[in-house]
C-alpha cells in the first residue's frame, strides 16, 4: 500500500477527527479521565505528611505522576475501542498506509491526553495553591514536549496490548518504562518554573524532551506498522 | 550478532531444510551450550578463585570490593544481551526469521537472571561503600528499567500464543526498548546534576592497579562465555520446542 505523503496526512487527520469526535459525542472517557485525574490530585494531597511537606513542595510531582497515570488509562482504550464491532477490521481494509493509521490515533491521544492535562492544570493550581505568574507558557511547551514521546510509545503499545489478555496491566508495565525521561523532565522543568527561575535555565531538559520526541515518534511509525502485518 | 550457533544454522536455509536437519542443528546448539555453560561456570569459579586469593584487597573499600568482579561483568553482559535484543528484533521486522526471535527471546530470559544479579550485587556493595542500600545513580537505575523492560518483554511473551504475532510485537517492544535506556541514563544524569549530592566514592575508581584490571578482564570473558552457554543453549531448546509444535501442527 503506497500512498503520497499528502494521503498519508490527509487520511491521519481523518482517522484522528474520527475519534475525537467520538470522543465528544460520548464523552465518556473524556469526563472519567479528568475525574480520575481530579481524584488522583486529591489523594495525593492527603499521601504526605503536612508537618513536613508543604502541598507546593510536592506540587510537580504530583501533576506529572497525575497526568502519567491519566494518559495510560486514556490510552488503554484507543484500539480497545476499536476492537468493539470489529472496527478495527474496517480501519485495516481500508485503503490507507498503515502510517497514517499510526499518525491518527497518535494524534487523536494526543489532543486527548492534552485536553486532560489542560483541564487537570486549573484543579493542580487550586488544589495545591501554586501561583502560575508567567509561568503558564513555559507549562505548555513542556507539557507538549514531554506528551508526545510517550502518546507515541504508547499509541503502539495500545495497539499491541490490545488485543492480548491482562491488557489493563500489560499496557502500564511495557508503557511506565517509558515515562520515566518525559517526566522527569516535566517535573523538573515545571518545578524550576514554579520557583520563578527562567525557562532557558531548563534547555538541556527542553533539548532531551526534544530529541525523545524525534526518537520515538520515528521509531513508532517505522514499527507501528509491523503489529498489523498479515 | 555473535551467536556461535547462527553460523552452522543459517548454513541450511529455513524453508527448504527439512525438519530433521533442523533438529540436528537445535540438538547440536543445545550440546554446545550446554559444553560452553559449563565452561562458563568453571570459568566464573576460577575468577572467583583469582580474585579472592590471587588479587590484592582495596586499600580503601577493603573485601567489599571483591564484589566487583561479579558486579560489573553481569552488568556488561545484561546490556550486551539486551543491545543483541535490540539488533535481533530489528532485523527480525526486516528479514523475517523465525530464528532471531528465538535467540531473542533466550538473550532476554539469560539478560533478566544478569541484570538480577546486578541488582542484587548493587545494594550489597552499596551499603558498606556510599552507605546506602539504594543510590539513584545513572548506571544502576538503567539497569533497574533494563530488568523492567526486560520482565515486561517477557510477561507480553506469556500472554501471547500466536507464534508469528508474538514474535513481531516482541520485536516491537525489544526495539523500543533498547531505545529508551540511552535515554533513561541521560535523564537520570541530568536529574543528578540538579541536585547534587556529595561526592560518593566511585566504584570503579580512575586509578586501578593492574592486576585488579587484569581479574576483572578475566571474569568478564568468564560471564561473556556463561552467557553465550545459556544463551545457546536456550536458544537451541526454544528451536526444539518451536520445531516439536510445528510438527504437531496441521500441515499448512
Amino acid at each position: 500500500m503506497r500512498s503520497s505523503l499528502p494521503g498519508t496526512l490527509t487520511a491521519a487527520f481523518i482517522i484522528a477527527g474520527k475519534d475525537l469526535r467520538s470522543e465528544l459525542r460520548r464523552r465518556t472517557a473524556l469526563v472519567s479521565a479528568i475525574v480520575f485525574a481530579a481524584l488522583i490530585l486529591a489523594i495525593f494531597n492527603f499521601a504526605r505528611d503536612p508537618t513536613s511537606l508543604r502541598a507546593d513542595q510536592l506540587a510537580p510531582s504530583a501533576f506529572w505522576i497525575t497526568c502519567a497515570f491519566a494518559a495510560v488509562t486514556a490510552l488503554s482504550r484507543a484500539f480497545a475501542v476499536e476492537l468493539e464491532h470489529g472496527a478495527l477490521d474496517g480501519l485495516l481494509l481500508a485503503p490507507v498506509p498503515r502510517e497514517a493509521l499510526f499518525l491518527g490515533k497518535f494524534l487523536g491521544n494526543l489532543v486527548f491526553v492534552l485536553v486532560v492535562e489542560g483541564i487537570t492544570l486549573p484543579l493542580f493550581v487550586l488544589f495545591f495553591n501554586v501561583s502560575l505568574n508567567g509561568a503558564l507558557p513555559g507549562i505548555m511547551l513542556v507539557a507538549v514536549l514531554a506528551t508526545i514521546g510517550f502518546v507515541a510509545v504508547g499509541t503502539v503499545f495500545s495497539a499491541l496490548t490490545a488485543r492480548v489478555r491482562f491488557n489493563e496491566l500489560m499496557l502500564p508495565v511495557l508503557l511506565l518504562p517509558f515515562m520515566l525521561p518525559p517526566l522527569a523532565g516535566a517535573a523538573q522543568v515545571t518545578a524550576a518554573l514554579l520557583n520563578g527561575r527562567p525557562l532557558l535555565e531548563s534547555a538541556g531538559w527542553l533539548r532531551l524532551l526534544l530529541v525523545y520526541d524525534i526518537t520515538f515518534v520515528t521509531l513508532s511509525l517505522l514499527v507501528f506498522p509491523a503489529l498489523f502485518d498479515e | 550478532m555473535t551467536s556461535p550457533s547462527s553460523p552452522s544454522a543459517s548454513l541450511s536455509s529455513p524453508l527448504s531444510s527439512t525438519s530433521s536437519d533442523a533438529r540436528a542443528a537445535a540438538g547440536r546448539a543445545v550440546r554446545t551450550g550446554r559444553a560452553l555453560t559449563i565452561l562458563g561456570l568453571l570459568a566464573v569459579a576460577a575468577a572467583y578463585a583469582r580474585a579472592i586469593l590471587f588479587t590484592g584487597v582495596e586499600a580503601v573499600q577493603g573485601p567489599a570490593q571483591k564484589i566487583m568482579y561479579v558486579h560489573v561483568p553481569s552488568a556488561w553482559c545484561a546490556f550486551m544481551a539486551f543491545i543483541l535484543v535490540g539488533i535481533c528484533s530489528a532485523l527480525y521486522l526486516w528479514l523475517g526469521d523465525r530464528r532471531l526471535d528465538t535467540f531473542s527471546e533466550a538473550s532476554v530470559e539469560v539478560g533478566v537472571v544478569l541484570t538480577g544479579l546486578v541488582l542484587i550485587t548493587g545494594p550489597i556493595w552499596g551499603k558498606p561503600i556510599w552507605g546506602t542500600w539504594w543510590q539513584w545513580e545513572p548506571r544502576l537505575t538503567s539497569t533497574l528499567f533494563l530488568f523492567f523492560l526486560f520482565v515486561g518483554y517477557l510477561t507480553l511473551r506469556r500472554a501471547m500464543f500466536d507464534p508469528a504475532e508474538r514474535a513481531r510485537y516482541c520485536a516491537v517492544v525489544g526495539i523500543l526498548g533498547a531505545m529508551l535506556v540511552p535515554f533513561i541514563h541521560l535523564s537520570v544524569y541530568m536529574f543528578r546534576t540538579i541536585h547534587p549530592r556529595p561526592v560518593v566514592l566511585n566504584p570503579e575508581g580512575p586509578t586501578m592497579p593492574g592486576s585488579f584490571v587484569a581479574t576483572l578482564l578475566f571474569s568478564l570473558g568468564a560471564f561473556s562465555l556463561l552467557y553465550l552457554g545459556l544463551v545457546t543453549m536456550r536458544y537451541g531448546l526454544g528451536r526444539l520446542r518451536e520445531l516439536r509444535e510445528a510438527r504437531h501442527a496441521p500441515a499448512a
